[in-house]
């Protein structure tokens, strides 16, 4: 096999996708965020005294999680519009993954409010605070602390996950990467390029978070 | 002159199991109360009770005079509102066993955090306060420090930090020294001997019976859900009056 | 009306659907298998392996799962015909699945053979056992006890990254249901049969998987 690489058709594409890239990473990131919202509903939902909200949250968390996420997309970009709700690819596309990471947050704060020990909701009480301020001030910025690496690990699957918008034209790395591909016929350099800046993408967040749980996550003792 | 802490006829229960069968102490302004006996006998169950961390199904307990935790309506016993029940809470100051502190905040945030969100004082002003405290148990150098960062006793003069700044009317202690190494449980009894000597109200759950006979005014032995004897600690380790007591002691170590 | 179209419509391509969760199921089923011999092979170079081993086993880890599925896929279809493996889409793409299979499996093996003590390994080798054996009758069996639960759950998610081979063209659940809608224009109706299919298979994979972890946590606790 004597294949002669040649980067050049690929590398003249450097801004478009950067470009892509970028956008992958503010559609997990926007995705995370309201996932992150919706998820936190969701945990608290599943612990709530009322048993119709906790089969409701278990539930929510049971479908998205066994659904493919590419079915959600499609569905909710193609079939969609037949309810009359007609939503552009972008906000389409941030709209179901949202969803799906929803139900994998509510099992993160799930994890993480089991985490919290009943006797510092005690001590809290204790002092006189009111259920309210014990979650403000103390359930939750613990819970938080715990569920960071969980919360990493969830935001880099997102983040890989963003590839699937180039199946509605989402202009991200991986449909610039294909367009690439069948413009160029430089496969093999266009999908090593591709990979690497996704490995790179991916280790770069871990080495951010890694720092952040340095910081954050609260040693046992 | 109303004694700080009254329990009348209080009566508790965990589903079937009756765990306090009738109780009946008081403990006046400036007393030390000790509450001895065997485990499984009620002694956590009751200390909760009076700072509303279980709720009861009989008997009245007051804090200074006012009834907690429940009113009549109708005839009818109400357990009250939320935040009447954070109030009341805050008129007694609890030590837990396993200390309990934030583990996200620092030794000074632990203490100032009731003072400025329950009892609404400015910041620099709960700060002083702060201070003044862990000074007196002495962990002032060590206010920045994480819980994580202190050993078991300093967290629980930490603890006890975080109690008494709120100005309660009665410090309540269960077992505050039985989560710690032998050596470190010099440093928290002596803490709470000069609290005691300063004329702080205290009830203490203890399995020390050195410490219960030396600081206490008053010692309350329990048995199963009941009180079995109380008394000046100088009558009750000296002459128990109930096979109870005596056969109890002898199994304590001083 | 539209729900009658629909009604009849599915029953009109009953056969289409069926051979297209036929192919979901076998391409699925080959990723599974083939992945978990390849991940356990590079779990056990990962945990138990000398430098020359660990390293490559840990760089394909690494790869693998900081590359989006998708782009595997597509990398695998593509990037195999260029260098003259003569793959048609099914088994590019069955390829692909084993690869990711095989670095979740591989991890998940790791973390089980992790939690085990050291001490064991050194018990084995007092009572004269190679490597071979206390693997084999000691480390293995724990570890397996550990990883079924999450095993099964990478089972659910092989299933669902098989959707991913519709977009090069491999006539499985979700291409099929494509197909039928660029007929009909059911695309609510179809998408949504879709999902409720997907989610049957992999919600009946879960209730196993936690049906199997039950039942392999008894045997301790009774032993106790
Ligand atoms: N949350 C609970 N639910 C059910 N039963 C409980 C609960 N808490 C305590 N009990 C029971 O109530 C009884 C009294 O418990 P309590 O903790 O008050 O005893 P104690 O005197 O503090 O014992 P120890 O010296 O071991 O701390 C015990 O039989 C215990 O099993
Ligand atoms: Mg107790």
């Amino acid at each position: 096999m004597n294949y002669h690489f040649n980067f050049a058709p690929i590398l003249d594409q450097w801004p478009v996708l950067l470009s892509g890239l970028g956008l992958g990473l503010l559609l997990a990131l926007v995705s995370i965020a309201i996932g992150s919202v919706l998820g936190l509903v969701v945990a608290f939902a599943s612990r709530a005294p009322s048993p119709w909200l906790r089969s409701l949250a278990f539930t929510w968390i049971s479908i998205l999680r066994n659904l493919p996420i590419l079915v959600i997309v499609l569905f909710l970009f193609f079939g969609m519009p037949q309810l009359g709700l007609s939503l552009d690819k972008i906000t389409s596309f941030i709209v179901a993954l949202s969803l799906y990471a929803s139900a994998y947050m509510a099992e993160v704060f799930r994890g993480g409010l089991l985490s919290v020990p009943k006797g510092l909701t005690e001590a809290g009480q204790a002092i006189g605070l009111t259920s309210f301020r014990i979650k403000r001030y103390i359930v939750l910025p613990i819970m938080f602390r715990n569920a960071l690496p969980a919360f990493g690990n969830n935001f880099i699957s997102l983040f890989k996950d963003t590839s699937l918008a180039a199946t509605i034209a989402v202009p991200e790395l991986t449909f610039y990467a294909r367009k690439i591909n069948s413009e160029t016929f430089r496969v093999i350099e266009v999908w090593l390029v591709a990979s690497l800046l996704y490995i790179v993408c991916c280790y770069a967040i871990t080495l951010v978070l890694r720092a952040m749980e340095k910081r954050l996550v609260l040693e046992k003792n | 002159m109303t004694p700080i802490v009254e329990v009348r006829d209080l009566h508790k229960r965990f589903g079937e199991l009756e765990v306090l069968k009738g109780i009946d102490f008081t403990v006046a302004e400036g007393e030390v109360v000790s509450i001895i006996g065997a485990s499984g006998s009620g002694k956590t169950t009751l200390l909760r009770c009076l700072n509303l961390l279980e709720e009861f199904h009989q008997g009245d307990v007051l804090i200074g005079g006012e009834a907690i935790g429940y009113h009549l309506r109708r005839g009818q016993r109400v357990r009250i509102g939320e935040r009447e029940v954070a109030r009341q809470r805050a008129m007694t100051g609890m030590v837990f066993q396993a200390f309990n502190l934030f583990p996200h905040m620092s030794a000074l945030d632990n203490v100032t955090l009731g003072l400025t969100k329950v009892r609404g004082m400015p910041r620099p002003q709960a700060i002083e306060l702060a201070d003044h405290w862990l000074d007196r148990v002495g962990m002032l150098e060590r206010r920045d420090h994480r819980p994580s960062q202190l050993s078991g006793g300093q967290q629980q003069r930490v603890a006890i930090a975080r109690a008494i700044a709120m100005s309660p009317k009665v410090m309540l202690f269960d077992e505050a020294t039985s989560a710690l190494d032998p050596e470190r449980v010099g440093e928290v009894l002596e803490t709470i001997r000069s609290l005691a000597q300063e004329g702080m109200t205290m009830v203490l759950v203890t399995h020390e019976m050195r410490f219960a006979r030396d600081v206490s005014d008053k010692v309350v032995f329990m048995e199963d859900g009941r009180i079995a004897e109380q008394g000046p600690p100088q009558r009750l380790f000296l002459n128990p009056d109930s096979p109870r007591l005596q056969a109890f002691l002898k199994t304590s170590s001083f | 009306m539209e729900w009658d179209y629909f009604l009849n419509e599915v029953v009109a391509n009953r056969d289409a659907l069926l051979h297209g969760a036929a192919i979901t199921f076998a391409v699925s089923l080959i990723a599974i298998l083939a992945g978990t011999v390849l991940g356990i092979v590079i779990g056990i170079a990962v945990t138990y392996g000398g430098k020359p081993l660990r390293w490559p086993a840990r760089l394909y880890i690494d790869i693998i799962r900081g590359t989006p599925v998708l782009v595997l896929v597509l990398a695998t279809f593509y990037v195999s015909s260029a260098v003259g493996l003569n793959l048609n889409a099914f088994q590019a793409g069955a390829l692909a699945l084993t690869l990711f299979c095989a670095s979740h499996v591989s991890e998940i093996l790791r973390g089980a053979l992790q939690s085990l003590s050291r001490g064991q390994i050194e018990a084995g080798r007092a009572i004269g056992l190679t490597f071979g054996g206390i693997f084999r009758y000691i480390l293995f069996p724990q570890a397996l006890r550990y990883a079924l639960p999450t095993w099964i759950t990478a089972a659910v998610e092989m299933v669902k990254a098989s959707t991913l081979l519709s977009v090069i063209g491999v006539a499985e659940l979700l291409l099929t249901t494509q197909q039928i809608i660029s007929n009909n224009f059911l695309n609510m109706q179809f998408y949504l049969l879709a999902g409720v299919i997907y989610f049957l298979i992999d919600f009946a994979i879960e209730q196993v998987g936690r049906f199997i972890g039950r039942r392999l946590d008894q045997p301790t606790r009774r032993a106790v």
